[in-house]
């Protein structure tokens, strides 16, 4: 189990992550969601003890990573997939990694085998493809059989057999009761992969619920009205709806209510109806709605 | 013990340590060739002439040194290092004794190499090492090379990139040591206080050469004291790297 409180990180005059508090439960796996620079690879730095929080504390199943006795044991994470050397080889890589933690060679040649790098132990990780340096660094991440996973944007530049693998990983490692939190800033991803989703934008946490209600919220469906009569119905609606209007041409934006009931809502005062759309919005929409406000950088 | 043989994975399991070894032992004892193939009746073959280049080896065992740092900063093993061990100071620590330990041996075996090719080249000269200033001049050259390795693992840890850290180790040792004393009246008060003239007169003490430069000849201190502050200078720099990388966002 993760648990974060109140972290806080400023670079500069840059807040970065702002007292975020989530906790990751095991048995499932939980995604991190967020645009990109929302904050995700610094909180993970900072569960992982990379970096210092300014304020807040994360732990990992009640201890902070600095206090864990051979750390690969308990968590396994894969931050980036560069970072081996180019010029050591898949073996010597694990092999040093194995070592630091009192972990026996021949975990190296099974984790090697779990991920399907026998074949190419021995050459130098500099000419691995995006996808085995992405092996590699699970192989290194399973290498203490954690019970504590992390994994920031696996599936960034990968094949879809790629995608595919890694979603079936995780999916095997959170049904062994493993606690596996994943980055991601697609929400489309996420969707296939976690169960539960904690969606953070510009360093602060926007909701943590389970994936399935979050799209189930994300994606209610609206109902565009226009009328001559706007504000009055607006005044109708607003006891048993929320309402918003349409920035373009004013349209009314009706959540929470059937197009049916508008309709019969207008009827019953009198008032004419120019239009009556359902609307069905998408997962990325949604996505983009809920952390439109909190997206670091826009395109010009 | 661990964490040393981890380091020693790391160090060796790439290939410039191999290189940065290879190069070291090559240029100096081809030097010490050299140089003994040419001593005649006029500038004899002595000990102290076979050592008198294998502060060119130094400067590559100082590069390596620092590369065994900067490349892990540059490809970012120095993060699953801290994951790997969270306790910064000892994994940096334990890094710093093998690349020190190794250099180290280099250094025995550069001095030792240079005295016996002499000794091969010019059997008839005289190359006993009978004094304690000799043994001294001979080996403690590992020594020095100890904590110029140490020194070299510091500036890696502060600048963290290795053409930074090689650029400052090599115009430091090679130029700024010797150029410093060119400054009229105060440089050869602040030559006499650098590192490399404490492991210089650390090592030539009491050792006449041909090879020796004249001129500045105060000291601070005698051989082993020179020593004592060249080394503490160069744990001190790393206690200071120490400090700034635990506190620092790796």
């Amino acid at each position: 189990m993760i648990e974060a409180a109140g972290l806080t990180k400023h670079y500069g005059s840059t807040v970065a992550v702002d007292d975020l508090s989530f906790t990751v439960e095991a048995g499932r796996v939980t995604g991190f969601l967020g645009p990109n620079g929302a904050g995700k690879s610094t909180t993970m730095r900072m569960i992982l003890g990379l970096d210092t929080p300014n304020a807040g504390r994360a732990l990992i199943d009640g201890k902070r990573y600095a206090e864990l006795k051979s750390p690969l044991r308990t968590v396994g994470a894969l931050l980036d997939a560069k970072w081996v050397h180019p010029n050591r080889s898949a073996r010597s890589h694990l092999r040093w990694l194995a070592k630091s933690n009192h972990l026996p060679v021949q975990r190296v040649d099974e984790v090697l085998e779990m991920v399907g790098l026998t074949a190419v132990a021995n050459r130098n990780a500099g000419g691995f493809s995006l996808g085995m340096a992405q092996r590699l660094g699970i192989a290194g991440a399973l290498l203490g059989d954690p019970s504590v996973l992390l994994f920031d944007e696996p599936v960034n530049g990968l094949d879809p057999e790629g995608i595919v693998w890694i979603r079936q990983f995780m999916h095997r490692l959170a049904a062994d009761g493993r606690t596996v939190l994943v980055s991601s800033h697609l929400l489309s991803e996420m969707a296939q992969t976690a169960q539960e989703l904690i969606v953070i934008g510009k360093g602060r946490l926007i909701a943590q619920t389970s994936t399935d209600q979050f799209i189930k919220d994300a994606t209610e469906d609206n109902v565009r009205v226009r009328s001559p009569h706007a504000d009055k119905l607006r005044e109708l609606l607003a006891g048993t709806s929320t309402v918003t209007a349409d920035a373009v041409d004013g349209a009314l934006v009706v959540h929470g209510m059937d197009p049916a009931s508008i309709g019969e809502l207008a009827a019953a005062n009198g008032i004419v109806l120019h239009e009556l759309s359902p609307q069905h919005g998408s997962l990325e929409e949604a996505f983009m709605q809920l952390t439109k406000e909190s997206v670091e950088y826009h395109g010009a | 013990m661990t964490l040393l043989a981890v380091e020693r994975i790391k160090l060796f399991s790439t290939r410039s340590p191999w290189w940065c070894v290879g190069t070291a032992l090559a240029i100096t004892i081809g030097m010490a060739a050299l140089i003994a193939a040419n001593t005649d009746d006029r500038f004899p073959l002595s000990v102290p002439v076979s050592q008198g280049f294998t502060n060119f080896g130094m400067v590559v065992l100082m590069v390596m040194a620092a590369l065994a740092v900067t490349t892990e900063y540059r490809f970012g093993t120095i993060r699953a290092t801290f994951l790997a061990v969270p306790g910064r100071v000892q994994a940096l620590v334990a890094k710093t004794v093998v690349v020190a330990l190794v250099s180290g041996v280099v250094g025995e075996v550069i001095a030792f190499g240079s005295w016996g090719v002499g000794k091969l080249i010019k059997p008839g000269a005289d190359m006993a090492i009978d004094s304690a200033a000799e043994w001294r001049n001979v080996a403690g050259t590992g020594l020095v090379f100890v904590f110029a390795a140490v020194l070299a693992v510091a500036v890696g840890v502060l600048v963290r990139q290795t053409a930074a850290a090689v650029a400052i180790l090599l115009v430091y040792t090679l130029l700024v040591e010797n150029l410093i004393g060119i400054i009229p009246t105060i440089g050869p008060k602040i030559q006499r206080w650098l590192i490399g003239r404490m492991s210089d007169h650390f090592l030539t003490a009491g050792n006449q050469s041909f090879l020796a430069e004249g001129g500045a000849d105060d000291h601070p201190f005698g051989p082993w004291g020179s020593l004592a502050y060249y080394a503490a200078v160069c744990v001190g720099l790393l206690v200071v790297a120490l400090v700034v990388a635990k506190r620092r966002d790796a």
